[in-house]
Protein backbone atom coordinates (compact mmCIF):
# COMPACT_ATOMS: atom_id res chain seq x y z
CA UNK A 1 0.00 0.00 0.00
CA UNK A 2 1.30 3.44 -0.88
CA UNK A 3 1.59 5.78 2.07
CA UNK A 4 1.36 9.55 1.83
CA UNK A 5 1.74 12.28 4.42
CA UNK A 6 0.46 15.68 3.31
CA UNK A 7 1.38 18.63 5.51
CA UNK A 8 0.77 16.63 8.66
CA UNK A 9 0.94 18.38 12.00
CA UNK A 10 0.27 16.60 15.27
CA UNK A 11 -0.17 18.37 18.60
CA UNK A 12 -0.34 16.50 21.89
CA UNK A 13 -2.81 17.87 24.46
CA UNK A 14 -4.05 20.58 22.18
CA UNK A 15 -5.77 23.57 23.82
CA UNK A 16 -4.08 23.11 27.16
CA UNK A 17 -1.01 24.79 28.63
CA UNK A 18 0.78 21.49 27.93
CA UNK A 19 0.18 21.56 24.19
CA UNK A 20 3.17 20.14 22.38
CA UNK A 21 3.76 20.02 18.65
CA UNK A 22 5.37 16.66 17.99
CA UNK A 23 5.04 16.72 14.19
CA UNK A 24 5.21 19.91 12.23
CA UNK A 25 4.03 20.23 8.63
CA UNK A 26 5.51 16.94 7.48
CA UNK A 27 5.07 15.63 3.94
CA UNK A 28 6.56 12.55 2.30
CA UNK A 29 5.65 9.46 0.31
CA UNK A 30 6.38 5.79 0.71
CA UNK A 31 5.92 3.52 -2.28
CA UNK A 32 4.27 0.17 -1.83
CA UNK A 33 6.84 -2.54 -1.31
CA UNK A 34 9.68 -0.30 -0.24
CA UNK A 35 11.75 -0.56 2.92
CA UNK A 36 12.01 2.83 4.59
CA UNK A 37 14.20 3.73 7.55
CA UNK A 38 13.12 6.63 9.75
CA UNK A 39 15.95 8.11 11.75
CA UNK A 40 16.07 10.96 14.20
CA UNK A 41 17.23 12.05 17.59
CA UNK A 42 15.15 11.04 20.64
CA UNK A 43 12.04 13.20 20.74
CA UNK A 44 12.13 14.04 17.05
CA UNK A 45 8.65 12.57 16.59
CA UNK A 46 9.36 9.14 15.14
CA UNK A 47 7.01 7.23 17.41
CA UNK A 48 4.30 9.84 16.95
CA UNK A 49 4.70 9.57 13.18
CA UNK A 50 4.21 5.82 13.08
CA UNK A 51 1.05 6.03 15.20
CA UNK A 52 -0.53 7.76 12.22
CA UNK A 53 0.00 4.68 10.09
CA UNK A 54 -2.74 2.64 11.75
CA UNK A 55 -4.99 5.38 13.02
CA UNK A 56 -3.82 5.48 16.65
CA UNK A 57 -3.12 9.15 16.05
CA UNK A 58 -5.23 11.31 13.77
CA UNK A 59 -3.43 14.33 12.27
CA UNK A 60 -4.25 17.62 13.98
CA UNK A 61 -3.73 19.25 10.58
CA UNK A 62 -3.12 17.70 7.19
CA UNK A 63 -3.84 14.29 5.80
CA UNK A 64 -2.40 10.78 5.91
CA UNK A 65 -3.27 8.18 3.30
CA UNK A 66 -2.50 4.48 3.60
CA UNK A 67 -3.65 2.77 0.44
CA UNK A 68 -7.34 3.61 0.19
CA UNK A 69 -7.65 4.66 3.85
CA UNK A 70 -7.58 8.36 4.58
CA UNK A 71 -6.98 9.95 7.95
CA UNK A 72 -7.56 13.61 8.63
CA UNK A 73 -9.55 15.82 10.95
CA UNK A 74 -12.53 15.57 8.62
CA UNK A 75 -12.23 12.03 7.41
CA UNK A 76 -11.65 8.82 9.33
CA UNK A 77 -11.93 5.29 7.97
CA UNK A 78 -15.25 3.68 8.84
CA UNK A 79 -13.54 0.44 9.64
CA UNK A 80 -10.45 1.21 11.68
CA UNK A 81 -10.07 -2.46 12.56
CA UNK A 82 -9.64 -3.36 8.91
CA UNK A 83 -6.85 -0.81 8.61
CA UNK A 84 -5.20 -2.22 11.71
CA UNK A 85 -5.30 -5.74 10.30
CA UNK A 86 -3.37 -4.47 7.27
CA UNK A 87 -0.80 -2.38 9.13
CA UNK A 88 1.07 -4.33 11.79
CA UNK A 89 3.01 -2.33 14.36
CA UNK A 90 5.82 -3.67 16.51
CA UNK A 91 6.16 -1.04 19.23
CA UNK A 92 9.21 -0.15 21.23
CA UNK A 93 9.68 -2.90 23.83
CA UNK A 94 6.76 -4.92 22.46
CA UNK A 95 7.19 -7.54 25.19
CA UNK A 96 5.26 -5.19 27.48
CA UNK A 97 2.11 -6.07 25.59
CA UNK A 98 2.17 -9.78 26.48
CA UNK A 99 -0.66 -10.85 28.75
CA UNK A 100 -1.94 -14.33 27.92
CA UNK A 101 -1.41 -17.50 29.91
CA UNK A 102 0.58 -19.21 27.19
CA UNK A 103 2.81 -18.13 24.36
CA UNK A 104 0.52 -19.79 21.80
CA UNK A 105 -2.54 -17.90 23.09
CA UNK A 106 -0.70 -14.61 23.00
CA UNK A 107 0.38 -15.14 19.41
CA UNK A 108 -3.20 -16.11 18.51
CA UNK A 109 -4.67 -13.00 20.15
CA UNK A 110 -4.27 -10.66 17.19
CA UNK A 111 -5.54 -13.01 14.47
CA UNK A 112 -8.53 -13.92 16.68
CA UNK A 113 -9.48 -10.29 17.05
CA UNK A 114 -9.34 -9.88 13.30
CA UNK A 115 -11.53 -12.91 12.73
CA UNK A 116 -9.03 -15.43 11.35
CA UNK A 117 -10.28 -19.03 11.59
CA UNK A 118 -8.86 -21.32 14.31
CA UNK A 119 -7.39 -23.77 11.81
CA UNK A 120 -5.64 -20.97 9.95
CA UNK A 121 -4.36 -19.54 13.25
CA UNK A 122 -2.80 -22.90 14.11
CA UNK A 123 -1.02 -22.93 10.76
CA UNK A 124 0.26 -19.44 11.25
CA UNK A 125 1.50 -20.12 14.78
CA UNK A 126 3.57 -23.06 13.58
CA UNK A 127 4.94 -21.16 10.64
CA UNK A 128 5.76 -18.01 12.58
CA UNK A 129 7.32 -19.52 15.67
CA UNK A 130 10.00 -21.08 13.54
CA UNK A 131 10.39 -17.89 11.48
CA UNK A 132 11.10 -15.78 14.57
CA UNK A 133 13.38 -18.45 15.98
CA UNK A 134 11.27 -19.66 18.89
CA UNK A 135 11.40 -23.26 19.98
CA UNK A 136 8.08 -25.09 19.71
CA UNK A 137 8.43 -26.39 23.25
CA UNK A 138 7.89 -22.83 24.45
CA UNK A 139 4.38 -22.55 22.99
CA UNK A 140 2.64 -23.90 26.08
CA UNK A 141 4.80 -21.95 28.54
CA UNK A 142 3.77 -18.70 30.18
CA UNK A 143 5.27 -15.74 28.31
CA UNK A 144 6.32 -14.28 31.66
CA UNK A 145 8.71 -17.17 32.32
CA UNK A 146 10.77 -16.48 29.22
CA UNK A 147 13.98 -14.54 28.81
CA UNK A 148 13.82 -10.96 27.56
CA UNK A 149 14.93 -11.97 24.08
CA UNK A 150 12.36 -14.75 23.86
CA UNK A 151 9.59 -12.45 25.07
CA UNK A 152 10.51 -10.00 22.34
CA UNK A 153 10.22 -12.75 19.74
CA UNK A 154 6.84 -13.83 21.07
CA UNK A 155 5.56 -10.27 20.87
CA UNK A 156 6.87 -9.90 17.32
CA UNK A 157 5.27 -13.22 16.38
CA UNK A 158 1.98 -11.88 17.74
CA UNK A 159 2.12 -9.00 15.27
CA UNK A 160 3.31 -11.09 12.33
CA UNK A 161 0.56 -13.66 12.90
CA UNK A 162 -1.94 -11.08 11.64
CA UNK A 163 -0.14 -11.13 8.27
CA UNK A 164 -0.15 -7.40 7.66
CA UNK A 165 0.69 -5.81 4.30
CA UNK A 166 2.57 -2.99 5.95
CA UNK A 167 4.98 -3.75 8.77
CA UNK A 168 5.95 -0.91 11.07
CA UNK A 169 8.89 -1.48 13.42
CA UNK A 170 9.72 0.97 16.19
CA UNK A 171 13.27 0.24 17.29
CA UNK A 172 12.49 -3.48 17.27
CA UNK A 173 15.88 -4.64 18.50
CA UNK A 174 16.57 -2.07 21.23
CA UNK A 175 18.10 -3.75 24.25
CA UNK A 176 18.85 -7.10 22.61
CA UNK A 177 22.25 -8.74 22.34
CA UNK A 178 24.06 -8.14 19.02
CA UNK A 179 23.44 -11.63 17.74
CA UNK A 180 19.72 -11.46 18.54
CA UNK A 181 19.57 -8.06 16.86
CA UNK A 182 21.01 -9.42 13.66
CA UNK A 183 18.79 -12.50 13.67
CA UNK A 184 15.66 -10.44 14.10
CA UNK A 185 16.61 -7.82 11.53
CA UNK A 186 17.47 -10.53 9.00
CA UNK A 187 14.15 -12.22 9.72
CA UNK A 188 12.26 -8.99 9.02
CA UNK A 189 14.20 -8.48 5.82
CA UNK A 190 13.42 -11.97 4.62
CA UNK A 191 9.71 -11.44 5.31
CA UNK A 192 9.89 -8.10 3.55
CA UNK A 193 11.25 -9.75 0.42
CA UNK A 194 9.29 -13.02 0.48
CA UNK A 195 5.91 -11.47 1.12
CA UNK A 196 6.36 -8.18 -0.66
CA UNK A 197 5.71 -6.17 2.50
CA UNK A 198 6.04 -2.44 2.84
CA UNK A 199 8.38 -2.05 5.79
CA UNK A 200 8.93 1.03 7.89
CA UNK A 201 11.77 0.81 10.35
CA UNK A 202 12.41 3.35 13.07
CA UNK A 203 16.00 2.93 14.15
CA UNK A 204 19.02 4.52 15.75
CA UNK A 205 21.32 2.16 13.91
CA UNK A 206 22.80 3.70 10.76
CA UNK A 207 24.23 0.29 9.94
CA UNK A 208 20.77 -1.28 9.83
CA UNK A 209 19.40 1.61 7.80
CA UNK A 210 22.23 1.27 5.30
CA UNK A 211 21.98 -2.50 5.14
CA UNK A 212 18.24 -2.97 4.74
CA UNK A 213 16.51 0.24 3.68
CA UNK A 214 16.07 1.51 0.17
CA UNK A 215 14.85 4.90 1.33
CA UNK A 216 15.84 6.97 4.36
CA UNK A 217 13.92 9.74 6.10
CA UNK A 218 15.67 11.88 8.68
CA UNK A 219 13.47 13.69 11.19
CA UNK A 220 14.47 16.64 13.32
CA UNK A 221 12.11 18.33 15.78
CA UNK A 222 9.05 16.95 14.03
CA UNK A 223 10.04 18.10 10.56
CA UNK A 224 11.69 16.40 7.63
CA UNK A 225 15.39 17.15 7.72
CA UNK A 226 16.63 14.94 4.87
CA UNK A 227 15.22 12.29 2.60
CA UNK A 228 16.63 10.07 -0.10
CA UNK A 229 18.43 6.84 -0.86
CA UNK A 230 20.87 5.63 1.82
CA UNK A 231 23.80 6.58 -0.47
CA UNK A 232 22.56 10.15 -0.82
CA UNK A 233 21.72 10.68 2.81
CA UNK A 234 24.71 9.03 4.39
CA UNK A 235 27.27 10.79 2.23
CA UNK A 236 26.29 14.07 3.89
CA UNK A 237 28.25 13.68 7.06
CA UNK A 238 28.24 17.32 8.16
CA UNK A 239 24.49 17.72 7.75
CA UNK A 240 23.88 14.59 9.81
CA UNK A 241 26.24 15.64 12.55
CA UNK A 242 24.39 18.93 12.84
CA UNK A 243 21.41 16.98 14.19
CA UNK A 244 23.55 14.74 16.40
CA UNK A 245 23.47 11.77 14.06
CA UNK A 246 26.38 9.64 13.01
CA UNK A 247 27.16 8.13 9.66
CA UNK A 248 27.60 4.39 9.12
CA UNK A 249 31.03 3.01 9.88
CA UNK A 250 31.85 2.51 6.24
CA UNK A 251 31.26 6.17 5.43
CA UNK A 252 33.35 7.15 8.40
CA UNK A 253 36.04 4.85 7.10
CA UNK A 254 36.00 6.33 3.59
CA UNK A 255 36.24 9.77 5.10
CA UNK A 256 39.30 8.91 7.13
CA UNK A 257 40.79 7.06 4.20
CA UNK A 258 40.61 10.19 2.14
CA UNK A 259 42.18 12.25 4.91
CA UNK A 260 45.11 9.85 5.26
CA UNK A 261 45.79 9.02 1.63
CA UNK A 262 44.51 12.09 -0.11
CA UNK A 263 42.54 10.08 -2.63
CA UNK A 264 38.83 9.52 -2.39
CA UNK A 265 36.68 6.51 -3.04
CA UNK A 266 33.08 7.56 -3.64
CA UNK A 267 30.50 5.93 -1.37
CA UNK A 268 28.25 3.62 -3.37
CA UNK A 269 26.95 1.24 -0.70
CA UNK A 270 29.85 -1.11 -1.35
CA UNK A 271 30.24 -4.34 0.55
CA UNK A 272 33.41 -4.80 2.60
CA UNK A 273 34.81 -7.01 -0.14
CA UNK A 274 34.13 -4.49 -2.90
CA UNK A 275 35.67 -1.81 -0.77
CA UNK A 276 38.80 -3.86 -0.16
CA UNK A 277 39.15 -4.34 -3.90
CA UNK A 278 38.69 -0.65 -4.58
CA UNK A 279 41.35 0.21 -2.04
CA UNK A 280 43.70 -2.37 -3.46
CA UNK A 281 43.34 -0.79 -6.92
CA UNK A 282 43.95 2.67 -5.54
CA UNK A 283 47.10 1.56 -3.78
CA UNK A 284 48.34 -0.36 -6.80
CA UNK A 285 47.62 2.64 -8.94
CA UNK A 286 49.62 4.81 -6.56
CA UNK A 287 52.57 2.40 -6.62
CA UNK A 288 52.73 2.09 -10.40
CA UNK A 289 52.99 5.85 -10.91
CA UNK B 1 -6.32 10.03 26.45
CA UNK B 2 -3.69 12.27 24.92
CA UNK B 3 -6.00 15.19 24.93
CA UNK B 4 -7.67 14.80 28.29
CA UNK B 5 -6.40 16.28 31.48
CA UNK B 6 -6.62 15.42 35.10
CA UNK B 7 -8.73 17.90 37.01
CA UNK B 8 -6.48 20.23 38.92
CA UNK B 9 -3.28 19.03 37.29
CA UNK B 10 -0.40 21.33 38.26
CA UNK B 11 0.11 24.26 35.90
CA UNK B 12 3.61 25.68 36.24
CA UNK B 13 3.89 29.40 36.96
CA UNK B 14 5.52 31.86 39.30
CA UNK B 15 2.66 33.94 40.59
CA UNK B 16 2.50 34.76 44.28
CA UNK B 17 -0.04 31.95 44.68
CA UNK B 18 2.46 29.51 43.20
CA UNK B 19 5.26 30.75 45.42
CA UNK B 20 3.38 30.66 48.71
CA UNK B 21 4.55 28.05 51.16
CA UNK B 22 2.37 24.97 50.60
CA UNK B 23 1.64 24.89 54.34
CA UNK B 24 0.16 28.36 54.10
CA UNK B 25 -2.05 27.27 51.26
CA UNK B 26 -3.18 24.10 52.97
CA UNK B 27 -3.92 25.93 56.23
CA UNK B 28 -5.97 28.55 54.45
CA UNK B 29 -7.92 25.96 52.53
CA UNK B 30 -8.50 23.90 55.64
CA UNK B 31 -10.12 26.84 57.39
CA UNK B 32 -11.80 28.06 54.24
CA UNK B 33 -13.73 24.78 54.05
CA UNK B 34 -15.18 25.54 57.50
CA UNK B 35 -15.94 29.19 57.10
CA UNK B 36 -17.76 28.61 53.84
CA UNK B 37 -20.45 27.01 55.97
CA UNK B 38 -20.32 29.93 58.35
CA UNK B 39 -21.52 32.48 55.81
CA UNK B 40 -25.23 33.10 56.02
CA UNK B 41 -25.93 36.34 54.22
CA UNK B 42 -25.14 38.29 51.07
CA UNK B 43 -22.28 40.20 52.69
CA UNK B 44 -20.64 36.98 53.89
CA UNK B 45 -20.94 35.21 50.56
CA UNK B 46 -19.68 38.23 48.67
CA UNK B 47 -16.64 38.46 50.89
CA UNK B 48 -15.77 34.81 50.34
CA UNK B 49 -16.41 35.04 46.62
CA UNK B 50 -14.19 38.10 46.31
CA UNK B 51 -11.47 36.30 48.23
CA UNK B 52 -11.67 33.17 46.06
CA UNK B 53 -11.79 35.13 42.81
CA UNK B 54 -8.83 37.26 43.89
CA UNK B 55 -6.82 34.13 44.54
CA UNK B 56 -7.85 32.79 41.17
CA UNK B 57 -6.86 35.95 39.31
CA UNK B 58 -3.52 36.39 41.08
CA UNK B 59 -2.62 32.76 40.35
CA UNK B 60 -2.58 33.64 36.63
CA UNK B 61 -3.77 30.15 35.75
CA UNK B 62 -5.66 30.56 32.46
CA UNK B 63 -9.36 30.96 33.28
CA UNK B 64 -10.32 28.74 30.36
CA UNK B 65 -8.33 26.04 32.03
CA UNK B 66 -9.96 26.46 35.43
CA UNK B 67 -13.40 26.34 33.88
CA UNK B 68 -12.46 23.18 32.02
CA UNK B 69 -11.37 21.62 35.29
CA UNK B 70 -14.72 22.53 36.82
CA UNK B 71 -16.79 21.03 33.99
CA UNK B 72 -17.52 17.73 35.71
CA UNK B 73 -18.85 19.51 38.80
CA UNK B 74 -21.00 22.10 37.02
CA UNK B 75 -23.61 19.42 36.73
CA UNK B 76 -23.55 18.81 40.47
CA UNK B 77 -23.88 22.49 41.21
CA UNK B 78 -26.83 22.98 38.90
CA UNK B 79 -28.44 19.80 40.16
CA UNK B 80 -28.24 20.94 43.82
CA UNK B 81 -29.75 24.25 42.86
CA UNK B 82 -32.71 22.62 41.11
CA UNK B 83 -33.20 20.15 43.93
CA UNK B 84 -33.49 22.96 46.43
CA UNK B 85 -35.87 24.77 44.19
CA UNK B 86 -38.26 21.84 44.32
CA UNK B 87 -38.00 20.60 47.87
CA UNK B 88 -37.58 23.72 50.04
CA UNK B 89 -40.90 25.04 51.26
CA UNK B 90 -39.91 28.22 53.06
CA UNK B 91 -40.65 31.89 52.52
CA UNK B 92 -43.32 33.09 50.15
CA UNK B 93 -44.60 31.41 47.02
CA UNK B 94 -43.06 33.22 44.07
CA UNK B 95 -44.26 31.02 41.27
CA UNK B 96 -47.16 28.62 41.03
CA UNK B 97 -46.83 26.34 38.05
CA UNK B 98 -49.00 23.32 37.39
CA UNK B 99 -48.57 21.06 40.47
CA UNK B 100 -45.38 22.81 41.62
CA UNK B 101 -45.06 25.77 43.92
CA UNK B 102 -41.73 27.53 44.02
CA UNK B 103 -40.87 29.32 47.25
CA UNK B 104 -38.50 32.25 47.60
CA UNK B 105 -36.70 30.24 50.29
CA UNK B 106 -35.90 27.59 47.72
CA UNK B 107 -34.22 30.06 45.41
CA UNK B 108 -32.18 31.55 48.24
CA UNK B 109 -31.22 28.17 49.67
CA UNK B 110 -30.38 26.74 46.28
CA UNK B 111 -28.26 29.71 45.46
CA UNK B 112 -26.42 29.60 48.78
CA UNK B 113 -25.61 25.91 48.52
CA UNK B 114 -24.47 26.20 44.92
CA UNK B 115 -22.20 29.12 45.78
CA UNK B 116 -20.69 27.12 48.64
CA UNK B 117 -20.07 24.20 46.35
CA UNK B 118 -18.53 26.38 43.71
CA UNK B 119 -16.24 28.17 46.17
CA UNK B 120 -15.06 24.95 47.77
CA UNK B 121 -14.19 23.37 44.46
CA UNK B 122 -12.60 26.51 43.08
CA UNK B 123 -10.33 26.98 46.07
CA UNK B 124 -9.31 23.35 46.42
CA UNK B 125 -8.58 23.02 42.73
CA UNK B 126 -6.51 26.20 42.95
CA UNK B 127 -4.34 24.40 45.48
CA UNK B 128 -3.55 21.52 43.15
CA UNK B 129 -3.31 23.80 40.13
CA UNK B 130 -0.59 25.92 41.73
CA UNK B 131 1.22 23.43 43.97
CA UNK B 132 3.25 20.45 42.81
CA UNK B 133 2.23 17.15 44.38
CA UNK B 134 5.67 16.93 45.97
CA UNK B 135 5.18 20.28 47.71
CA UNK B 136 1.82 19.13 49.03
CA UNK B 137 3.36 15.95 50.35
CA UNK B 138 6.20 17.83 52.03
CA UNK B 139 3.71 20.18 53.64
CA UNK B 140 1.55 17.34 54.90
CA UNK B 141 4.53 15.54 56.34
CA UNK B 142 5.61 18.71 58.09
CA UNK B 143 2.18 19.52 59.42
CA UNK B 144 1.54 16.00 60.70
CA UNK B 145 4.91 15.95 62.41
CA UNK B 146 3.47 16.41 65.93
CA UNK B 147 1.63 13.09 65.52
CA UNK B 148 4.97 11.31 65.53
CA UNK B 149 4.89 11.37 69.29
CA UNK B 150 1.94 9.00 69.15
CA UNK B 151 3.85 6.56 66.95
CA UNK B 152 1.95 7.67 63.87
CA UNK B 153 4.11 6.74 60.83
CA UNK B 154 4.21 10.25 59.38
CA UNK B 155 7.33 9.82 57.29
CA UNK B 156 6.24 6.50 55.83
CA UNK B 157 2.87 7.95 54.97
CA UNK B 158 4.50 10.87 53.19
CA UNK B 159 6.86 8.53 51.39
CA UNK B 160 3.96 6.40 50.22
CA UNK B 161 2.17 9.47 49.01
CA UNK B 162 5.12 10.83 47.12
CA UNK B 163 5.89 7.49 45.52
CA UNK B 164 2.29 7.10 44.37
CA UNK B 165 2.23 10.64 43.05
CA UNK B 166 5.52 10.13 41.31
CA UNK B 167 4.20 7.08 39.50
CA UNK B 168 0.81 8.37 38.43
CA UNK B 169 2.16 9.95 35.22
CA UNK B 170 4.27 6.86 34.56
CA UNK B 171 1.25 4.66 34.98
CA UNK B 172 -0.78 6.86 32.66
CA UNK B 173 1.94 6.74 30.02
CA UNK B 174 2.10 3.01 30.39
CA UNK B 175 -1.66 2.70 30.05
CA UNK B 176 -1.54 4.81 26.93
CA UNK B 177 1.25 2.76 25.46
CA UNK B 178 -0.26 -0.64 26.17
CA UNK B 179 -3.74 0.32 25.06
CA UNK B 180 -2.25 1.52 21.78
CA UNK B 181 -0.33 -1.73 21.39
CA UNK B 182 -3.45 -3.82 22.04
CA UNK B 183 -5.58 -1.60 19.81
CA UNK B 184 -3.07 -2.35 17.07
CA UNK B 185 -3.71 -6.03 17.69
CA UNK B 186 -7.39 -5.49 17.06
CA UNK B 187 -8.75 -4.80 20.54
CA UNK B 188 -11.64 -2.37 20.46
CA UNK B 189 -11.97 -0.43 23.73
CA UNK B 190 -14.58 1.99 22.45
CA UNK B 191 -17.39 0.16 20.70
CA UNK B 192 -19.19 -3.14 20.91
CA UNK B 193 -21.36 -4.76 23.58
CA UNK B 194 -20.46 -4.10 27.25
CA UNK B 195 -19.44 -7.71 27.80
CA UNK B 196 -16.90 -7.48 25.00
CA UNK B 197 -15.58 -4.19 26.24
CA UNK B 198 -15.06 -5.54 29.75
CA UNK B 199 -13.19 -8.46 28.26
CA UNK B 200 -11.06 -5.98 26.34
CA UNK B 201 -9.73 -4.62 29.64
CA UNK B 202 -7.88 -7.82 30.52
CA UNK B 203 -5.12 -7.36 27.91
CA UNK B 204 -4.65 -3.88 29.31
CA UNK B 205 -4.69 -4.66 33.03
CA UNK B 206 -2.43 -7.70 33.06
CA UNK B 207 0.58 -5.93 31.51
CA UNK B 208 -0.05 -2.90 33.72
CA UNK B 209 0.05 -4.97 36.89
CA UNK B 210 3.08 -6.90 35.73
CA UNK B 211 5.01 -3.72 35.08
CA UNK B 212 3.82 -2.03 38.28
CA UNK B 213 5.09 -4.93 40.38
CA UNK B 214 8.33 -5.00 38.49
CA UNK B 215 8.74 -1.26 39.05
CA UNK B 216 8.02 -1.56 42.75
CA UNK B 217 10.63 -4.27 43.10
CA UNK B 218 13.22 -2.25 41.21
CA UNK B 219 12.48 0.87 43.23
CA UNK B 220 12.80 -0.99 46.53
CA UNK B 221 16.09 -2.45 45.38
CA UNK B 222 17.42 0.91 44.24
CA UNK B 223 16.43 2.58 47.51
CA UNK B 224 18.08 -0.10 49.53
CA UNK B 225 21.21 0.03 47.40
CA UNK B 226 21.46 3.72 48.14
CA UNK B 227 21.19 3.13 51.85
CA UNK B 228 17.65 4.31 52.48
CA UNK B 229 16.51 3.44 55.99
CA UNK B 230 13.53 5.53 56.87
CA UNK B 231 13.00 9.04 58.14
CA UNK B 232 15.22 9.03 61.27
CA UNK B 233 18.01 11.57 60.97
CA UNK B 234 17.33 12.15 57.28
CA UNK B 235 17.77 15.73 56.09
CA UNK B 236 15.63 17.25 53.40
CA UNK B 237 16.42 18.30 49.87
CA UNK B 238 13.63 20.85 49.79
CA UNK B 239 13.28 22.89 52.98
CA UNK B 240 9.96 24.62 53.47
CA UNK B 241 10.29 28.23 54.55
CA UNK B 242 7.73 30.78 55.67
CA UNK B 243 8.36 34.08 53.88
CA UNK B 244 6.98 37.57 54.31
CA UNK B 245 4.40 36.89 51.63
CA UNK B 246 3.06 33.95 53.65
CA UNK B 247 2.58 36.15 56.71
CA UNK B 248 0.94 38.78 54.54
CA UNK B 249 -1.51 36.34 52.98
CA UNK B 250 -2.31 34.74 56.33
CA UNK B 251 -3.11 38.15 57.82
CA UNK B 252 -5.28 38.89 54.82
CA UNK B 253 -7.11 35.66 55.37
CA UNK B 254 -7.62 36.38 59.06
CA UNK B 255 -9.13 39.71 58.06
CA UNK B 256 -11.52 37.90 55.72
CA UNK B 257 -12.53 35.57 58.56
CA UNK B 258 -13.03 38.54 60.89
CA UNK B 259 -15.09 40.29 58.22
CA UNK B 260 -17.20 37.20 57.88
CA UNK B 261 -17.87 37.05 61.62
CA UNK B 262 -18.85 40.71 61.59
CA UNK B 263 -21.13 40.10 58.62
CA UNK B 264 -22.81 37.25 60.47
CA UNK B 265 -23.26 39.24 63.68
CA UNK B 266 -24.51 42.46 62.15
CA UNK B 267 -25.73 41.31 58.73
N1 LIG C 1 1.54 11.12 25.04
C1 LIG C 1 2.26 12.25 24.90
N2 LIG C 1 1.83 13.42 25.44
C2 LIG C 1 2.54 14.55 25.29
N3 LIG C 1 3.68 14.66 24.61
C3 LIG C 1 4.18 13.54 24.05
C4 LIG C 1 3.50 12.28 24.16
N4 LIG C 1 4.22 11.36 23.49
C5 LIG C 1 5.31 12.00 23.00
N5 LIG C 1 5.28 13.30 23.31
C6 LIG C 1 6.29 14.32 22.94
O1 LIG C 1 6.34 14.41 21.53
C7 LIG C 1 7.68 14.52 21.08
C8 LIG C 1 7.98 13.41 20.10
O2 LIG C 1 7.95 12.18 20.78
P1 LIG C 1 8.16 10.78 20.07
O3 LIG C 1 7.28 10.72 18.89
O4 LIG C 1 8.00 9.73 21.11
O5 LIG C 1 9.68 10.89 19.62
P2 LIG C 1 10.75 9.76 19.28
O6 LIG C 1 10.01 8.47 19.09
O7 LIG C 1 11.39 10.27 18.04
O8 LIG C 1 11.70 9.71 20.42
C9 LIG C 1 8.56 14.49 22.32
O9 LIG C 1 8.94 15.80 22.61
C10 LIG C 1 7.66 13.92 23.38
O10 LIG C 1 7.98 14.47 24.63
MG1 LIG D 1 10.23 6.63 20.08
Amino acid sequence: MDITFENVTYIYQQNTPFAHKAIDDLSFQIKSGSYVAIIGHTGSGKSTLIQHLNGLAIPTEGKVSIGSYHLSKEEKPKDMKELRSKVGVVFQYPEHQLFEETVAKDIAFGPQNFGVSEAEIQNRINEITSAVGLDESLLERSPFDLSGGQMRRVAIAGVLAVKPDVLVLDEPTAGLDPRGQKEIMDMFYKLHQDQGLTTILVTHSMEDALKYADHVLILNKGTKYMEGSPEEVFSQKEALQRVQLDVPEIVQFLDEFQERFGTSIPFKKQSVKELAEAIQQQIKGAEST
Amino acid sequence: MNNTLIIGQYVPGDSIVHRLDPRTKITIIFFFVFIVFFANNVAGYSLLTVFALTCMLTSKVPIRFIIKGLTPVWFLIVFTFILHLFVTKEGTVILDFWIFEFYSGGVVQGFAISIRFFLLILVTSLLTLTTTPIEITDAIEDMLHPLKRFKFPVHELALMMSISLRFIPTLMQETDKISKAQASRGVDFRTGPIRERIKAIVPLLVPLFVSAFKRAEELAMAMEARGYQGGEGRSKLRELKIEKRDIFVLILFILVVAGLILARMYG
